[in-house]
């Protein structure tokens, strides 16, 4: 005779809900508060979702550490300065070129986390480094999620010729290789700047990757959109808004659009960890934020060449790259679970 | 059924065409981008970039030249501007890298996914669940060039456990092949490793719950029985079709990263030395090469579907 089946106590979905709804007396709030209800139990994607915003806010406050604690600015070379630690004259850079490493408070602050080979501070170049990654990743994210609205919308609601054609656009944007795509427009920018109109940018600007990185992921979120657009119209309300004489437009943005508001949630947290992944990629590649900026992804860029003598230029952008993307992944999975435990998220890296 | 393919078939050569004409517009209408100007070398004269231009075709109308590369890559012809290599060539010697690399990466994060995700779902919500899944996400945060960079230098070159890069022929010497490639495989696999277990968990856990396993229990089926016959090979359709995606988008260019903190030489390092250098017939190839996986793997998923689903062939 089977025992009972292990998973009794693991129902998901819509069944461990109803449950839930039973055991707590639950029944008749709405699904923002029920879905707000089960993210304050999901202690671990609490506890990373205030670590995020920690390591938001100390690269906000990199100005701060560069000028009261490390005493330099971001671009600033000590090549041949020499720093005092425990009452010893040390070089920044040895005479053989080898920068020194984490120096913690030894040296007040100078150096918390070592220098790299131009003898520029660390630290201060994570923190600032920082924050060109966060603001690349959120306002990608921003583009992809207008832009794969706008697309999903109107092709799942007017459907026909401009359904086929937006569709053909994203089939071909989704058959172009991510990284191949982001490194030829990255390079091909870097080298000659960009000038649409009037809107002229330098080589160097970073609304270059964002430009190309909040375009690269739009098939990714334009299509699930677009299905769920596809069914939202033949509901009632939508067709009660008709009745009422409400024109597409109106009927796309005020009342399709709320209802996918759940799905753009769910989406933009994982799109930005995913944005900060793909600018360290192609700043690995050189295609990405252009050097002497600083950028998690051109830190590690950097170090990497010189891993065997000072190891802690490549591990020290990548764990912050990491514990960032973590804290967004932790976080967005639990926003996941507590609104939409079966919505399909699937970026391509 | 037939008609279902052909349709996939022409959808194929369309996204093909379109992908080709838009890399090759690309490449020609960015600032800086003139090749002539660029392969005259420093200081050039006027004469000596008027001369490139004219060897070259660079001064035809676009469509021209377009149709000619085109034709190039059909014939095999196309050549590098700056190296002067046959692209078709160097394609070739880095195809059995790239393919040994994605196959083998491809077979590693499956076996593995299972493992994990079959271990996670019989365990749900206790501990050995909670810290796979905490592994999972780890593994889906972490950049490959950045874990790669880490394990070349601390397994290969501090602890001499692998070697060091570089790549060794299949057929010379197969042992020495997987070893030198235990390192990318692993760097490349643990993504998709994370990825897949957290879909493979959650759909076990959704058939689980399904009539038709309670009757195989209910027939008197052990437990591994129903976990491996019912659970587990239709919890799989969804990951099988993954699978076949993301091996396209692995050969066509996923694995650039990999390739080049390796240095392994494949097709992709190839692509990314092209593209930085605005290099058009390497950067025209390999895309088209890459796109090619993508769409091919895309078009056997869905046509594989059909064939088991009828109703998608009506769509």
């Amino acid at each position: 005779m089977a025992t009972e089946p292990a998973t009794e106590t693991t129902l998901q979905g819509p069944a461990a809900w109803e449950a839930e709804a039973e055991r707590e007396h639950v029944h008749g709030l709405g699904p923002w508060r029920l879905g707000l209800r089960r993210l304050k139990r999901n202690k671990v994607a609490l506890l990373f979702g205030a670590l995020f915003v920690v390591l938001v806010l100390s690269c906000i406050a990199a100005p701060l550490w560069a000028d009261k604690v490390a005493k330099t600015t971001v671009n600033a070379n000590h090549l041949s300065d020499t720093i005092t630690v425990d009452g010893k004259e040390k070089n920044v850079v040895g005479l053989d070129g080898v920068p020194i490493g984490p120096q913690w408070l030894k040296a007040d602050g100078k150096f918390f986390l070592g220098a790299d080979r131009n003898g520029r501070d660390i630290m201060v170049r994570l923190l600032y480094g920082g924050r060109n990654s966060l603001v690349i990743g959120v306002v990608a994210a921003l583009i992809t999620t207008a832009l794969s609205i706008f697309l999903g919308l109107i092709s799942g609601y007017f459907r026909g010729p401009t359904d086929t054609v937006i569709r053909a656009l994203l089939d071909v944007m989704w058959s172009f290789p991510v990284i191949i795509l982001g490194v030829a427009l990255g390079v091909a920018f870097a080298l000659g700047g960009l000038k649409i109109g009037p809107l002229h940018l330098a080589g160097d600007s970073l609304l270059i990757p964002i430009f190309i990185i909040g375009f690269v992921y739009v098939p990714y979120m334009a299509r699930p959109v677009r299905g769920q657009v596809l069914s939202l119209r033949e509901k009632e309300f939508v067709e009660a808004a008709r009745a009422q004489g409400a024109g597409p437009f109106r009927i796309m943005f005020t009342e399709v659009m709320p209802n996918l508001a759940s799905t753009v949630i769910v989406f933009f947290t994982l799109l930005i960890a995913n944005a900060i992944l793909l600018e360290s990629a192609l700043s690995f590649l050189g295609a990405g934020v252009q050097p002497p900026n600083p950028s998690w992804g051109t830190m590690i860029d950097e170090g990497v060449d010189r891993i065997a003598t000072a190891p802690h230029l490549t591990i020290v952008p990548g764990l912050m790259l990491v514990l960032t993307v973590l804290a967004l992944n932790v976080f967005g999975d639990g926003v996941r679970d507590a609104l939409d435990p079966r919505a399909k998220v699937r970026l391509e890296r | 059924m037939g008609r279902f393919i052909i349709r996939r078939l022409f959808q194929m050569v369309f996204v093909m065409f379109a992908v080709s004409v838009l890399t090759f517009f690309i490449f020609n209408v960015i600032p800086n981008g003139d090749p002539a100007v660029r392969m005259a070398g420093k200081n050039p004269t006027e004469t000596q970039i008027e001369a490139i231009r004219k060897e070259w075709g660079f001064d035809d109308n676009l469509i021209v030249q377009y149709v000619t590369m085109m034709k190039k890559v059909f014939t095999g012809d196309l050549v590098s501007y700056f190296t002067q290599l046959p692209v078709g060539e160097e394609i070739i010697k880095g195809l059995p890298r790239t393919l040994s690399l994605a196959i083998g990466a491809a077979i590693l994060w499956m076996f593995v996914a299972i493992c994990f995700g079959l271990y996670s779902a019989m365990r749900a919500g206790k501990f050995a669940d909670r810290f796979l899944t905490i592994v999972a996400l780890i593994g889906i945060s972490l950049p490959v060039f950045w874990i790669g960079a880490l394990m070349n230098y601390y397994l290969g070159y501090k602890a001499g456990l692998f070697p060091n890069g570089g790549y060794v022929e299949l057929t010379k010497d197969p042992v020495d092949w997987a070893y030198h490639l235990i390192l990318p495989w692993t760097a490349l696999a643990i993504l998709f490793i994370g990825f897949y277990s957290r879909v493979l968990r959650s759909n076990i856990l959704d058939t689980i719950n399904e009539d038709y396993v309670r009757t195989a229990r209910a027939k008197g089926l052990s437990e591994r029985q129903v976990m491996v016959r019912h659970v587990l090979r239709n919890s799989m359709i969804p990951i099988v079709t993954l699978w076949g995606l993301d091996f396209g988008a692995v050969v066509g260019g996923g694995a650039i990263l990999t390739e080049t903190v390796f240095d392994l030489q494949g097709v992709g390092q190839y692509a990314a030395e092209a593209v930085g250098q605005l290099d058009v017939p390497p950067v025209l190839a390999t895309t088209l090469f890459a796109a090619f996986f993508i769409v091919l793997l895309n078009a056997i998923v869905d046509i594989v579907y059909a064939y088991l689903d009828p109703r998608i062939r009506l769509q």
